[in-house]
């Protein structure tokens, strides 16, 4: 009897009642897309779990004119307290279906359910209950007295927190008092159209939240789309920089979101074996899939074979496997375009001369899976040490000096998240200061709280979401409502060829 | 000095650099990496979320039912209260003859003749494994005695025939930095454990981690008890508040494995106190198996020292035997 | 008998230096009424190359001073700049033509608002950041800190200095290191302004000052890989919407172009905008 082959304990998919097709909720509706629709599958197991209907331009535009009324006509003219009562039942609507959020939302997106139950849900309900106790104390986000709301925001998500990344751009701006036409990305669409029965369930007034499914195109024509008044994104810094562009001379606010590099770095005084879970942590929760993941670690050469020999050993214990399993810790990868670029880079990896370590775990003959993988004798030149993976891929570098150490962190494009692993406090506070990072955990990593902002320095996105800041992303001073800006600017040819 | 005991003395000496002095020691356990109580309690916490079913919690409960050490500790104990003990150790569920026996019954000192005598055949033997009976002593649970009393109790009990001795360390003497004498305690108990026979009790170390207070302190013991000999690290006497906890056994087992990682030797680890219902001794078994292994999971590396537990997966046992929650009327008390 | 004045050369203001332009080339400055003033630097792309990287080399050592010292550095260029009065009225009366009382309005303000903004440096982080309570044992704090290089296209109306000051002093007391391309037309009192931070305690590199067109060298800032934001406060005549492209590129922050005579009004909004905000985790314990 081998104790750990723990008897599969899977979640129980009898809590979901799903339909066969989901249409798109615009206007407190769920209507057919003009688009093609397509299917979900989990990608566990490649089976198909519901069928989605498709945005196309004229499903764009009426979700955006169902958002515009109902910012006119409704959300806009509601007092604060109102808008936070029903930010407060939305909250609680998620708690009570919390399981059933759960497990569809790891049966779509393959992370395991001791994730999505344990951190995931219960984060997406805190944020609604955090931001709906904003709602009416706006004077108090740090833009002055009366601060306005944008508009209509054009929300774009991606598929690696599907719900809670919903959740980080819903509550935010309707607690300011915006509306909202959001997408969720292609391949998780589920628990958005879940979201969207709890936004019924709550009695939200129609058009104050509308959600339009599609792939890329739809997210496109909807943060183009002239007229929303905040574009807020999540995703790679790619689409990120192509967004940026085409809101250049509009005057729709924008955040973003987007991939990094971050830097785990481990001193040779830390708390080893906590340090150890960090770093496991940091790059394998989530598959990895994560923008802030800690894929770099940066360990102090005196520590390095005893670090990376800990490390294997304690990967070694993880479990791959049925994402709605409870003993599951590494769950599936999202799609299969993106486990393809997972092996690819780590091919490259192995090319450019870094050692290749993966934790030895039975792979599911269906699905999407990639073992936990180490990369030591890695180079700060080495294209794993500079792409973002976003995968359970980890490179080891080592260091020498603290001056090194943080040399070696902002060494690239990215800005989003670091990790200090030390016991020597006055070492933490200074090597914090010289991250150029938004986020920055000390013996401590990935950890999430709606009361504290996060978001990116350089191409990591600026903007940020979570705490008072995030919610100043969807307000303005009164006073700059009707700010002094040009009133035609010069459209150039570059512009009118990114449009 | 055995053979045995001179080797673990060397090595010790050449971990240290020197003598076991008070400084020599303190260079070498504040030279351990420090411990960070948050992702500690994180760890324990994720390793309480593991859910076991089915086939996995039999094994489970019969394997927790033979790592009890089952224990009275009461100013108030008599030889009958004893006997009780021992017929309880011996057939947890007198419905049903398949449950396994306990480990060890754990008495104090003055008791041991009784609970050897109780146990009769089902006692150990070196030709027989059977029930071992362990015994508390160097003035348990405060440890505030004169070294010479501490020897004494010891010989006592192994005099009166326990296979094993739970001694305190002295928590004053280690929170004051006077780690030598800590250590020195240690090494004495061990050589008052021996018996005319050459072989020697066990010896299990009691840190009394609710007094050390910070998992730093904890892990410093844990070693210290470790290079001064002791066979297994224990984490409380039961009479002081908060005596085990996952915390604080994940803190001890991580130790036992670096320990093993350095030297290829195992040493045990005893939670004790606190530990009531199966459900949290399930949690404990999930953190031995993730941390040092399976192949801890055997009485001679990890015990359990509690009373009431054994109650409450009896109870769990016959769920699983009959499909039905079974109620304290159907198991005994004592 | 008048005394034969001695005319000064106006130059760049590159990392502590006052070079000409490395083009060799120069334009004619001249009063409303086309009056030859004096021929100011023309800067080209390598001269706001150079720059940027004397911009780059002075961030660490700016943004690392307390913010104490920096409010007294700050407050220190207010000092010299009333020391300077009449030059600053004299060439704003010349280039822009307007009356000496308007003129002295300008710089007067000019200095106020100096000094306004230098009393920040050491609040913006109170005001701006915060601690957080998130559930959980943890210390959680959040601050702003610079952006780091912040390009600047100032101002490009009347109000030469006033315009200058107002894009310039905000980017800098949050800890930020600038390049800025000055009023074209005007461009004297900001190389005045160079000579003010010359001999003050700014270091070399704080605050460059490229004179010249904007139409020519913003584009190059806008798409410097290694300029972090971008400020088109005076950029409303150029191809603004072209450069904002070219900044999504390495998404740097940029601030829009405004008119009138509110543009670039003093607000605490034109600090925080070219900072970052850093949130800093660590785990809490008595044991």
């Amino acid at each position: 009897m081998n104790f750990l082959d723990y008897a599969p304990a899977p979640e129980s998919k009898a809590i979901l009642n799903l339909r066969n097709d989901y249409g798109l909720f615009i206007d407190g509706e769920f209507v057919d897309g003009t688009g093609t629709p397509f299917a979900s599958i989990s990608p566990a197991t490649e089976q198909q779990i519901a069928m989605i209907s498709n945005a196309g331009a004229a499903d764009v535009d009426k979700a955006v004119a169902a958002a515009r009324r109902a910012y006119d006509t409704t959300w806009s003219r509601l007092s604060g307290s109102d808008r936070g009562k029903y930010l407060f039942r939305i909250a609680r609507l998620v708690q009570e279906r919390a399981r059933e959020l759960a497990v569809a939302e790891s049966l779509d997106n393959g992370k395991p359910i001791k994730e999505t139950r344990d951190v995931d849900i219960p984060l997406v309900a805190a944020w609604f209950f955090y931001y709906a106790g904003w709602a009416d104390k706006l004077e108090h986000a740090g833009l002055g007295p009366n601060p306005a709301s944008l508009g209509v925001a054009a929300q774009v998500i991606p598929w690696n927190f599907p719900l809670l990344m919903l959740a980080w751009k819903i509550a935010p701006a309707l607690a300011a008092g915006n509306t909202v036409v959001l997408k969720p990305a292609e391949t998780t669409p589920l628990t958005a159209l879940l979201f969207a029965e709890i936004c019924q369930q709550a009695d939200l007034p129609p058009g104050v939240v509308n959600i339009i499914t599609g792939a890329g195109d739809t997210g496109d024509l909807l943060v183009k789309h002239a007229d929303v008044n905040k574009v807020a994104f999540t995703g790679s810094t790619a689409v990120g920089r192509a967004i940026a562009r085409s809101v250049a001379g509009t005057d729709k606010k924008l955040t973003l979101e987007l991939g990094g590099k971050g830097a785990n770095i481990v001193f040779d005084d830390a708390p080893i074996d906590q340090a150890i879970e960090g770093i496991v942590n940091g790059v394998f929760f989530n598959q990895g899939q994560v923008c802030c993941a800690g894929s770099r670690l940066l360990v102090q050469e005196s520590v390095h074979d005893d670090v990376v020999d800990r490390l294997k050993q304690r990967l070694s214990t993880l479990r791959l496997g049925d994402p709605l399993d409870k003993n599951t810790d590494i769950g599936a990868i999202n799609s299969a375009a993106q486990l393809k670029r997972i092996s690819a880079l780590s091919d490259i990896g192995e090319q450019e001369g870094a050692e290749r370590w993966s934790a030895d775990c039975a792979i599911p003959e269906n699905g999407f899976w990639f073992a936990p993988t180490i990369f030591t004798n890695v180079s700060t030149s080495h294209r794993i040490a500079r792409d973002e993976i976003f995968g359970p891929v980890l490179s080891v570098l080592t260091f020498r000096t603290p001056a090194e150490a943080i040399a070696k962190a902002n060494n690239t494009p990215y800005g989003l998240s670091a990790g200090i692993w030390s016991d020597k406090g006055s070492r933490i506070l200074a090597v914090a200061d010289k991250l150029r990072a938004g986020v920055v955990w000390a013996n401590t990593f990935n950890r999430f709280d709606p009361a504290s902002p996060f978001g990116g320095y350089k191409e990591s996105g600026f903007g940020r979401e979570g705490g008072r800041q995030g919610l100043a992303a969807y307000l303005a001073p009164a006073s700059t409502k009707a700010d002094a800006r040009t009133d035609t600017p010069k459209i150039s040819a570059r512009k009118k060829a990114a449009q | 000095m055995t053979s045995t005991e001179l080797a673990t003395r060397e090595r010790t000496l050449s971990l240290l650099g020197g003598e076991a002095t008070d400084s020599n020691l303190r260079r070498y356990l504040h030279g351990i990496p420090g411990v960070d109580a948050v992702g500690l309690e994180q760890r324990a916490a994720a390793l309480g979320t593991r859910s076991i079913k089915t086939s996995s919690k039999k094994w489970a409960i019969d394997t927790i039912i033979g790592l009890i050490d089952l224990t009275t500790l009461e100013g108030a104990d008599t030889p009958g209260k004893v006997r009780s003990l021992v017929a309880k150790a011996i057939t947890p569920d007198p419905a049903d003859p398949s449950c396994p026996r306990v480990a060890a019954v754990c008495v104090y000192g003055d008791m041991v003749g009784d609970a050897v005598r109780a146990l009769g055949a089902a006692h150990t033997t070196p030709a027989q494994p059977g029930i071992n009976v362990a015994a508390v002593a160097t003035a348990f649970p405060s440890g505030r005695a004169s070294r010479a009393v501490k020897l004494a109790d010891t010989a006592d009990a192994i005099a009166a025939g326990a296979d094993e001795i739970d001694m305190v360390i002295d928590r004053g003497a280690f929170l004051s930095g006077r780690y030598g004498e800590v250590f020195d305690e240690i090494v004495a108990v061990k050589a008052a454990c021996a018996r005319p026979d050459g072989t020697t009790a066990h010896l299990k170390v009691i840190l009394e981690t609710g007094e050390l207070n910070t998992y730093d302190n904890v892990r410093r013991a844990s070693w210290l008890a470790i290079l001064a000999g002791g066979d297994f690290i224990k984490t409380s006497t039961g009479k002081v508040s908060p005596a085990a906890t996952l915390p604080v056994t994940l803190s001890m087992l991580e130790v036992v494995r670096d320990w093993h990682r350095l030297t290829g030797e195992k040493i045990g680890v005893k939670p004790a106190g606190g530990i009531r219902t199966s459900k949290d001794a399930i949690k404990y078994l999930v953190t031995v198996a993730e941390t040092v292994g399976e192949e801890w999971l055997v009485p001679e590396l990890f015990r359990f020292g509690a009373s009431s537990l054994l109650n409450d997966v009896l109870l769990q046992r016959q769920k699983l035997a009959t499909g039905h929650y079974s109620g304290p009327a159907y198991v005994t008390i004592d | 008998m008048t005394r034969l004045a001695v005319p000064k050369t106006y130059k760049l203001y590159i990392g502590g230096k006052f070079p000409r332009s490395e083009s060799g080339r120069v334009y004619p400055v001249t009063t409303k009424q086309g009056d030859f003033l004096a021929n100011a630097a023309k800067a080209s792309r390598k001269d706001a190359r150079h720059a940027v990287l004397a911009a780059r080399a002075a961030v660490s050592g700016w943004a690392g001073t307390t913010a104490y010292n920096r409010a007294q550095v700050l407050y220190r260029i207010a000092e010299l700049l009333e020391g300077r009065r009449a030059q600053f009225i004299d060439e704003i009366t010349a280039s822009e033509g307007s009356s000496p009382q308007a003129a002295a309005a300008q710089v007067d303000e000019a200095i106020d608002r100096w000094v306004w903004y230098a009393g920040w440096a050491d609040k913006y982080v109170q005001v701006a950041g915060n601690a957080n309570p998130v559930s959980g044992p943890f210390f959680n704090l959040s601050v702003p800190e610079p952006t780091g290089v912040v390009a600047i296209v100032a101002p490009q109306a009347g109000g030469s200095l006033l315009g200058l000051v107002s894009a310039v002093a905000p980017a800098l007391v949050a800890g930020n290191t600038v390049v800025v391309i000055a009023n074209e037309a005007m461009p004297l009192s900001a190389i005045s302004l160079s000579e003010v931070l010359a001999t003050s305690d700014v270091p070399g590199g704080v605050l460059n000052v490229l004179t010249g067109s904007p139409a020519e060298i913003a584009p190059w800032l806008a798409s410097h890989a290694d300029v972090n934001a971008l400020d088109l406060v005076g950029a409303g005549a150029l191809d603004w919407v072209d450069l904002q492209i070219q900044a999504a590129e390495t998404l740097k922050r940029v601030l829009p172009p405004e008119n009138g005579p509110d543009a670039a009004a003093p607000s605490l909004h034109r600090i925080t905008a070219f900072t970052e905000t850093k949130t800093v985790w660590h785990t809490k314990a008595l044991i």
